[in-house]
């Protein structure tokens, strides 16, 4: 397929991002290419211009910072697989990771690009919810760090403003006593999750000290699941706590559920729990 | 040497040019002056056009020209109906190539731009303004059918485009006394080909001497020559249709379609080469679908488990047109297949062909058989329930006895040759099939649903009997043709009126020749595609290139060793009676030393300085070879399946697959060919599905929604064979391009439901994606 | 507006003016007549237009010619000298790894990509790794077979 045109400016610094952001509205930001190329090609988006921050070095990097991993915005999802920072201090993040799309995508895809966009069906989005990551903003005002929980806004919708540059993630560590897993019903054709269940559990003496449940795919926007969290914080972590704390997922979620031709909204309700009850499983064991 | 070549794995010729991206598909060719077609599509499946406006578009940035109905019509004619099955009441409604009133699927051309880039183009058609006031639609063909439908054509009233029935033995009279009677409805949901490569035409038109040269991805370049002749106007040895590589067809690569003969028209008129290529959201609207079937069956037997009767109403969904070959899908290639490899002695079946406002549908990898086969295969396992045995019993009881020359079945076709029972012995001990029971009683005590599906299947191929295709209504031939010519050096060419895209007959047919001419396989060039240097030929598809092109091959290769049998008698001083051959060589008998080889006899034919007398120069044969009788390829096939009931996700866990298309050319090529086959099968029964909500639109447009298998979740398919060689043909062998999809969609059905009785599941739509199978289960358990 | 773009592509450094909507898969074929890399979907679902940019695979329908600028692209017409096949190529061949071949320079741009990032896989390994790219003909039995077969070929480098 072929794209409307636009006219492209190439970003050297976060600042020359910025100074062409507010010279051109209408533009839209450039990384990996992999959320917004397709949209393009299919016509379904046509910005005047493209800003191509893809080679603003400062945004590459992966780094430990504050008793967690800062991860530059540009990290492509191949690299946050493979990193060993990434792995040893948040190993569900690479995990993750690993699943999106193909070997090509993860190539070039990054998680600055995955995150913006916030494509419901986007595998980080949950997994860093779960996880209680911060996003770091660079607006007009300065930088500001943003809780995942409230950069995700809606269907494709999050925090961004238009002259907002999202520069970097913030994930803790997990340290010892916490696990973490991510679960995942990945659609047949587009591989995206239909759901995707990530939840981190912190154990101690055989209790839940913390617990965080996020699910994404079924719903516009990773969505933590209280309830589960609230019925396992404070229990002993047996899979009998897990199975009665998982059993009300689907309340959680309202009627926010969303349902296509592969998969109603019905039958997504009914599988939450299940996944959810894996992710929750399989943190508890890493946790312990 | 000649027995080692012809059954040996031998790398494929084509596969070089293939791996190192030099082979040139259609959408490769630029040529000087090109310009860049696209196409504007209905975004309604049924409206009346009222406006277009092309104004703005016509002045867009590179755009060469707007084209819509009112340009073609009258110079493009209609798109024909190619089989017009008889006694069927067949409505031909027209199929313009640009709709000018109505349109009737999205996807229908309402206009064309050429602009000097594809960018241009495609950027051109947002310009086109049209007002179309929409009109009601219908998707379904059952519904299609119902009284008070939504019309698609005016010429065919409540949307039949026929029916068609077939009949063999008093099958009123088998349900009457039947002891046991099984039904269901089966819907045989619709498919999208998917072939890899989209359908692409470069139109070249030299005006100074009226030829026309049209690149075109098809499997069958020679129809696209008669039917774009009679479509343009163009003479047909003014036209060219070349086919260069071709990336895949599996049926959507047979009919000719709105998108060559504008390309061509717009040459033509532009005195500029034109070229055209769908993008793959465009394939999977305006590219031919397939399967959609909606079949109420029933299956009548006795106690003791024998088959006496089937009976069945299909509504088949035709599409908004009929596309060239596709009212013989659901009737010739389908219903006559009604009795499979058993003994039933009466069947009876209503096939009603449905216009719906849908993207036209053809044939699709195994067209019209795998339906049948799905059918009774369904059915049986049904039936076998009904009578507590066991479904291998009752297959075994009811399969038709061994045979080696020619078995009528109730339908009236008379099947070449079969060992049914063999395949099935073979594929039930591959499998370890009691093992399997036992496993899956003991997996049961576990609370694991595992399943084990089987099914025997015969199908017809190698279309066929020219006399039977113009009794079935077909509009040409079918035929072969080969042309073998001898170079001085003793090199071969091979012309062929068939179209290779894949199935590797630049290898297979090279190894018959060297086989029969003990010339290295090297030494051959297959050469097809090109209608300007091959005989006229009707095309691959219907499993037909080996079991009748390669026949063609045969009787040729065979004329040109009767030539060098008497030139190398004469140039022996021998008589040709007492000449023989071996190896490639001709001799003396009882005087070994005495020898000619292939190659001393083709350069004496070149140079033809010491000739016979009467014998005329060169070493050249060609052959028309039209098949006595169709081929009927067989097998049995087992697929184990565990299915988890909470979420409805199934695993397959082995897959066995016994075909038998008699002597294998090369093994290699038979495997690749049932691995594929049986993985497009396996794709129609867990996850391929075209879904078009009431209005028409589809919502499965592209490979985001619509699910091909990928890699990652098949197993290896166990490939077996048997060998039961075809009485009629040259070689002995059949057809095996579709054996792995006829089979395989049924069999994993089969595995899934076994899988899944115990608790009370008996039936599941399909494809048997995991939502699907969890309902079937709630259903289920609310139901016990 | 046009864009300045240099690439260099199989070791030939090209400098072209361009639109800066080409696709780096339209630049390929249509600006440097380098065919070999294909197009089969529009949703970056098949991988038939997977080339290597920089050594690393990508989907060059996914990309903008921009985007490639200052990069080395490797297409299938640049992975072996000409009339020579790479390891990968070879074992393609050997085990019936095509049929159509539409497919194929994709497939095996993802198998370089696999063996890159694991010399030595497993089966499952294979077939994972060959989740980004669709074949309609081959039912992937013998590219994992292929894929076996190149790695051996390769010692695991």
């Amino acid at each position: 397929m072929y794209s409307p045109a636009f006219d492209y400016y190439r970003a050297s610094s976060v600042a020359d991002a910025q100074r062409l952001l507010a010279a051109h509205p209408g533009a839209k930001l450039i990384a990996g290419g992999h959320s917004l190329i397709p949209l393009l090609k299919l016509r379904l988006a046509a910005p005047s211009a493209l800003i191509d921050i893809g080679r603003i070095r400062d945004l590459k990097q992966v780094k430990a910072d504050e008793g967690g991993v800062r991860i530059g915005a540009l990290t492509t999802h191949a690299d946050i697989a493979a990193s060993s920072l990434v792995r040893s201090t948040c190993r569900v993040l690479a995990e993750a990771a690993a699943r999106i799309g193909d070997a090509a995508v993860r190539n070039r895809g990054t998680i600055g690009g995955s995150l913006a966009h916030a494509d419901p069906g986007a595998d980080l989005p949950t997994v860093l919810t779960a996880l209680d990551a911060r996003v770091v903003v660079e607006g007009a005002a300065g930088a500001r760090t943003i809780a995942v929980d409230a950069f995700f806004q809606g269907l494709m919708t999050t925090a961004l403003g238009a002259s907002d540059l999202l520069t970097a993630v913030w994930v803790p560590a997990l340290g010892s006593g916490r696990g973490a897993a991510y679960e995942k019903f990945a659609h047949p054709a587009s591989r995206y999750a239909v759901i995707g269940a990530a939840a981190m559990v912190e154990a101690r003496g055989g209790s839940c000290v913390r617990a965080r449940v996020a699910v994404g795919g079924l719903v516009p926007k990773p969505t933590r699941l209280r309830s589960v969290e609230s019925a396992l914080e404070g229990k002993p972590l047996t899979a009998d706590t897990v199975a009665k704390a998982v059993a009300g997922a689907a309340g959680d979620l309202g009627g926010d559920i969303i349902g296509d031709i592969f998969a109603s909204a019905d039958y997504r309700r009914a599988m939450v729990a299940t996944y959810v009850q894996r992710a929750v499983a399989a943190a508890v064991e890493r946790a312990g | 040497m000649s027995a080692r070549i012809f059954g040996s794995a031998i790398r494929r010729r084509e596969d070089p040019r293939l791996l190192t991206g030099t082979g040139t598909f259609t959408d490769d060719i630029s040529l000087p002056g090109m310009v860049y077609a696209a196409m504007l599509r209905s975004p309604h499946a049924h409206a009346r056009i009222t406006r277009i406006d092309t104004t703005r578009a016509k002045s867009a940035p590179g755009v060469v020209a707007v084209f819509t109905g009112a340009d073609t019509a009258g110079v493009l004619k209609p798109l024909p109906c190619a089989w017009l099955i008889p006694n069927s009441n067949l409505k031909v409604a027209e199929y313009p190539v640009i709709a000018r009133d109505v349109v009737r699927y999205v996807g229908d051309v309402v206009a064309v731009v050429v602009a000097q880039s594809a960018y241009q183009a495609y950027d051109a058609l947002e310009y086109i303004d049209v007002v179309y006031a929409p009109l009601a639609a219908v998707v379904n063909p059952q519904k299609a059918a119902a009284a008070g439908a939504p019309q698609v054509h005016d010429s065919a009233p409540g949307n039949q485009a026929f029916h068609w029935t077939v009949s063999g033995g008093d099958v009123d009279a088998a349900f009457k006394s039947a002891e046991v009677v099984v039904k269901d409805r089966i819907v045989q949901q619709r498919l999208i080909p998917t072939a890899m490569e989209p359908r692409a035409a470069v139109a070249q038109w030299t005006a100074a001497t009226g030829e026309l040269t049209l690149w075109n991805t098809t499997q069958n370049p020679h129809i696209v020559r008669f039917i774009g002749s009679i479509v343009t106007g163009v003479p047909e040895d003014q036209l060219r249709v070349i086919a260069p590589e071709v990336g895949g067809g599996f049926g959507s690569k047979i009919a000719q379609y709105p998108g060559e003969f504008i390309a061509v028209f717009a040459a033509m008129k532009l005195n500029r080469p034109v070229k055209w290529t769908e993008t793959r959201s465009e394939n999977f609207i305006a590219t031919t679908h397939g399967r959609d079937h909606v079949q109420e069956v029933e299956m009548a037997g006795t106690r003791d488990g024998r088959i006496t009767g089937v009976r069945a109403q299909v509504w088949a969904g035709m599409g908004a047109y009929l596309s060239a070959a596709a009212p013989g899908i659901p009737t010739i290639l389908h219903g006559l297949m009604l009795c499979g490899p058993y003994q039933i002695p009466a069947v009876h079946e209503d096939v009603y062909g449905m216009y719906t406002n849908t993207t036209p549908v053809e044939a699709y990898r195994g067209a019209g058989r795998p339906e049948a086969t799905y059918l009774l295969e369904r059915l049986i396992d049904r039936f076998a329930h009904a009578i507590g045995k066991d479904p291998v019993e009752v297959r075994r009881a009811n399969l038709i006895p061994p045979f080696t020359s020619g078995h009528t079945v109730a339908t009236g076709l008379s099947y070449d040759s079969g060992n049914y029972a063999g395949a099935l012995d073979k594929a039930l001990a591959q499998v370890g099939y009691s093992a399997l029971r036992q496993e899956q009683a003991a997996l049961r005590k576990q609370g694991r649903y595992m399943g084990i599906g089987v099914s025997t299947y015969v199908e017809i191929c190698g279309l066929g009997p020219s006399q039977v295709a113009g009794a079935v209504g077909f509009q040409g031939g079918l035929w072969e043709s080969a042309i073998v010519r001898f170079h001085p050096s003793g090199k071969v060419n091979v012309f062929i009126g068939t179209k290779p895209h894949g199935q590797g007959e630049e290898t297979t047919f090279a190894q018959i020749v060297a086989s029969e001419l003990g010339v290295d396989v090297n030494d051959v060039k297959v050469i097809h595609g090109d209608t300007d240097k091959t005989p006229m030929g009707w095309g691959t598809y219907g499993s037909r290139t080996t079991a009748v092109g390669g026949a063609a091959l045969a009787m040729a290769v065979r004329k040109i060793k009767d030539k060098a049998t008497a030139l190398a008698a004469h140039l022996l001083e021998a008589s040709v009676e007492d000449m023989d051959y071996a190896d490639g060589k001709f001799f003396v008998k009882g005087a070994p030393a005495k020898v000619k080889t292939i190659q001393d006899i083709a350069l004496m034919a070149n140079v033809a300085w010491n000739m016979p007398a009467g014998m005329e120069a060169g070493l050249e044969a060609s052959s028309f070879y039209d098949p006595p009788n169709f081929v009927y390829p067989f097998g049995a096939h087992v697929a184990v399946v565990e299915v988890e009931p909470s979420t409805g996700q199934i695993q397959l866990k082995r897959y066995v697959a016994v075909d038998d298309c008699g002597p294998q050319i090369n093994p290699m090529i038979v495997e690749g060919q049932v691995h594929g086959g049986v993985v497009q099968g396996i794709g129609q029964a867990l996850w391929e599905e075209a879904v078009y909500d009431d209005s028409g639109q589809l919502l499965t447009g592209s490979l985001m929604d619509y699910a091909i298998p990928r890699a990652d979740v098949l197993p290896d398919i166990e490939v077996l064979s048997t060998v039961t060689p075809s009485p009629h043909h040259p070689l002995g062998v059949k057809g095996i391009g579709e054996a792995g999809t006829i089979a395989s969609t049924c069999t994993v059905y089969n595995a899934v439901i076994d899988a899944l009785r115990p608790l009370g599941v008996d039936a599941l739509p399909m494809p048997m994606k995991p939502e699907n199978v969890w309902h079937a289960v709630q259903a289920a358990r609310k139901g016990a | 507006m046009t864009v300045s773009v240099s690439v260099t592509v199989n070791g030939q450094r090209y400098q072209d003016e361009i639109e800066p909507r080409l696709l780096l898969v339209h630049y390929l074929r249509d600006r440097l007549g380098l065919t070999g890399t294909k197009i089969a979907c529009d949703t970056s679902q098949c991988g038939s237009c997977t080339v290597l940019v920089d050594g690393v695979a990508a989907k060059s329908c996914t990309c903008l010619a921009v985007q490639a600028d200052g990069t080395s692209v490797t297409t299938i017409e640049g992975l072996a000298a000409p009339g020579t096949l790479h390891p990968i190529q070879e074992a393609f061949w050997d085990k019936h790894g095509l049929q159509c071949g539409f497919c194929t320079p994709g497939m095996v741009f993802a198998t370089h990509e696999l063996l890159r990032q694991n010399p030595n896989p497993s089966p499952e390994d294979i077939r994972h790794g060959l989740e980004g790219n669709l074949c309609r003909c081959t039912g992937y039995q013998n590219i994992v077979r292929a894929v076996q077969t190149a790695a051996a070929a390769m010692g695991g480098r």
